[in-house]
């Protein structure tokens, strides 16, 4: 009679902590059931900035202003340096790829962008207009 | 003239129309076929390697559901430019025969030869087969991107001041419905937009 009183009040106890442990947490997928289907995410543009996004920090690769989405990078062709290659982004008004991007890993400076830094988007990416899902109160360097 | 004479040659102007209807008919129907998606992508060599990269470009999918085919593009609407370009079509039946892009590495090898043969086409027609659908007159620039608005801004204004072009389409737009040639240098590409 005794142990199963204690075993009562034990998961009585379980039960009350559980969930008051879970009463103050508020989960990402908000009254979502789990098993409920996903939300659909909200639709989002690629921005277009005149003039470029400001650096967060001092080596910050620069974030890409514009659409790629009709851009090519691969093994054969990477259309990015029809306007930001050594040739050409005087006349296109393109910022050239940094100094950086033509050293090879021997430190050897070539004509053209070095292959360790061939794939821009690697590092270079869009941006959406897209707010963060928790709170952040990340400030850049100035 | 007897009346049998009349007879006769009013019989062989009847027949003459019929026979010249069904047979001109006949020609211009089996020519459309050949002028179809499922014809031209019939050979495995178009629809594995060329259809495949259409379907991820805004020539295929996009906003509208409007889409170009395989002949839109390829074949020229005009019809003594179609039976030109039909009669040198022969010569792509020949390289079918020989096999000479049966495998898909064969066809990338020789990728950048073709591209060059397509670019250089229309180049010739000032993009004859891309202006059936975009025309400057109907380009609204305000509703572009500020940097493709720049870049078509001299010629439109081209186009509308009724000027020759010193730019054709396929100068800046080149690898929008196929993936580009190994090879080719889109920063070497003097003729390349701006």
């Amino acid at each position: 009679m005794k142990k199963s009183i204690t075993i009562l009040l034990m998961v009585m106890a379980t039960i009350v902590f559980s969930s008051s442990a879970f009463a103050g947490v508020e989960f990402l997928r908000g009254n979502q059931e789990l098993m409920d289907p996903a939300k659909e995410p909200d639709q989002k543009k690629q921005q277009v900035v005149q003039g470029g996004f400001e650096r967060s920090y001092k080596i910050q690769p620069p974030m890409i202003p514009h659409k790629i989405d009709k851009e090519e990078i691969n093994m054969k062709v990477n259309t990015c340096m029809k306007c930001h290659s050594e040739k050409t982004y005087e006349e296109k008004k393109a910022p050239k790829a940094g100094d950086s991007h033509y050293v090879d890993r021997d430190g050897k400076v070539l004509e053209t962008v070095s292959s360790r830094r061939y794939f821009c988007n690697q590092c270079h990416a869009p941006q959406v207009e897209a707010n963060p899902l928790v709170e952040n109160t990340f400030i850049g360097a100035k | 003239m007897t009346k049998v004479v009349k007879r006769g040659v009013f019989g062989t102007l009847v027949i003459g129309i019929i026979l010249g209807i069904i047979l001109w008919g006949g020609f211009n129907t089996a020519m459309e076929w050949t002028n179809t998606e499922s014809f031209c992508i019939s050979c495995h060599e178009m629809e594995e390697n060329v259809y495949q990269e259409l379907k991820e470009t805004i020539h295929f999918t996009n906003r509208t559901g409007v889409r170009a085919t395989c002949p839109d593009c390829h074949v020229p609407k005009e019809w003594v430019h179609k039976i030109v370009r039909k009669i040198q079509a022969s010569n792509e039946l020949y390289h079918k025969v020989l096999g000479t892009i049966d495998t898909p590495e064969k066809f990338e090898a020789k990728r950048l030869e073709l591209a060059n043969n397509v670019w250089r086409a229309m180049k010739k027609t000032d993009s004859r087969e891309c202006r059936n659908c975009h025309k400057f007159v109907s380009m609204d620039l305000d509703k572009q991107d500020s940097r493709s608005a720049d870049a078509h801004d001299p010629h439109y204004w081209e186009a509308v001041d009724g000027n020759s072009p010193t730019k054709t389409c396929i100068d800046c737009h080149k690898g929008i419905a196929h993936s580009l040639p190994a090879g080719y240098d889109p920063a070497a590409d003097a003729t390349n937009e701006g």
